[in-house]
């Protein structure tokens, strides 16, 4: 008997991408059932699906003490692959295909405005709070800063202008609570918003910027909305990059003088 | 052919990242500067100048419409293989950024929405999505 349940982990983590699949598509339905069911639609399916998704990586980043989620598993490692930034961007890429273009035109300024004040206020956030808790050097504010614009826009900016690595650690975590928080929150505060068109989901996309984040969230919103928002929040990153080791903290650092 | 439309997808995501990376490079940062998005602008036009002139066919769009559909069960993956636990263990001060980010950005959408006229309507109900909500 153990034997076969040996067997059984054998073939699931030779074939990781194929169980993936079977463990992904389990998943999505039990959480239609549970969404049809418990909520009778209110809550969609995907963001119960989403929810579920990082509840497990939770779990596992408990067992096993590593870093990426169910993936850390032997026998789930496929679900990185499938989630990983490759499919993940071809996927988001492929929604694209049959969009308004007429609206991505007209909604195009608003979308870059987004995007600017997006990053700035973003950094202006995170320098606050890091203030808040006694980081009162430009580099260190600067570099929470960039975590409250993205969990990657927070290390390539500490790494620039030279914060210490539990800063930069600091900056990750906040930039991984922001990406979480959108992925498992945009269905709620979207009504709230206007979030159910494509302009203001490209302002969406711009002003929260986690591309991650805003791919859940809005898949889990309305999966028509994911190509204007994944648009713009595409950007965002690196102008974040561009903006925060620069214009940023030279302006933190004047500020702060 | 189902592989012309993957192809078609393929390219566009290789084409529009090497522009990204190009893009990083020449101001000089570290990251990818829009790869995705540019690959979306390329798949756009492309598709649309395809579809007009009667050379993507119906088949070869199925290699993409696929892949789009395949997009909320990635995104599950996705979310299934994120580091939660550094997120959650990262201390008041993480938290506290993350969250106000998140409000303070989302408090602004009504705001920015109103920019270039009035609101466009909300896409109607949808009945026949993917996966059949």
């Amino acid at each position: 008997m153990t034997n076969a349940v040996d067997l059984l982990g054998q073939v699931m983590s030779r074939n990781g991408l194929i169980t993936a699949f079977v463990v992904v598509g389990i998943t999505v339905w039990v959480s239609y059932q549970l969404s049809t069911r418990l909520t009778r639609g209110h809550l969609h399916g995907s963001a119960i699906a989403i929810m579920l998704g990082l509840l497990a990586a939770y779990l596992s980043g408990v067992v096993t003490g590593g870093s990426r989620g169910v993936a850390d598993l032997e026998v789930l490692a496929g679900i990185g692959l499938m989630g990983g930034a490759m499919l993940r961007d071809f996927a988001i890429i492929a929604t694209a295909f049959g969009v308004n273009t007429k609206e991505l035109v007209r909604a195009g300024a608003s979308g870059v405005i987004a995007l600017f004040a997006g990053v700035f206020l973003s950094f202006a956030i995170g320098a606050l709070v890091a203030f808040g808790f006694g980081y009162t050097d430009p580099v260190s504010m600067t570099t929470i800063g960039g975590g409250a614009a993205t969990y990657i826009v927070g290390p390539v900016t500490g790494a620039a202008i030279g914060a210490s690595s539990d800063v930069i650690a600091l900056s990750i975590a906040a930039g991984l609570i922001k990406s979480m928080l959108v992925m498992a929150g945009t269905p709620f505060v979207a009504p709230l918003i206007g979030l159910n068109n494509p302009r203001s989901a490209m302002i969406y996309g711009g002003l929260l910027g986690t591309t991650s984040g805003v791919a859940g969230g809005l898949a889990a919103t309305d999966e028509r909305l994911v190509p204007y928002g994944a648009m713009t929040a595409t950007f965002y990153t690196g102008l974040g990059c561009l903006l925060g080791p620069s214009v940023i903290y030279v302006a933190i650092r004047a500020i702060m003088a | 052919m189902v592989i012309y439309g993957v192809a078609l997808l393929a390219g566009c995501m290789l084409a529009g990242v090497f522009i990204g990376e190009l893009i990083g490079e020449l101001i000089g940062v570290d990251a990818n500067v829009g790869g995705v998005g540019i690959s979306m602008l390329l798949l756009i036009l492309i598709s649309a100048k395809a579809r007009l002139t009667g050379r993507l066919r119906h088949i070869s769009q199925t290699g993409i419409t696929f892949w789009s559909a395949i997009y909320i069960p990635v995104v599950v993956a996705m979310a299934a293989s994120q580091n939660v636990v550094a997120a959650v263990r990262g201390g008041s001060a993480a938290v506290l950024a993350g969250v106000l980010a998140v409000v303070v950005s989302c408090a602004l959408v009504p705001l920015l929405s109103h920019i270039g006229g009035e609101l466009p309507s909300p896409l109607p109900k949808d009945t026949d999505t993917e996966l059949g909500r």
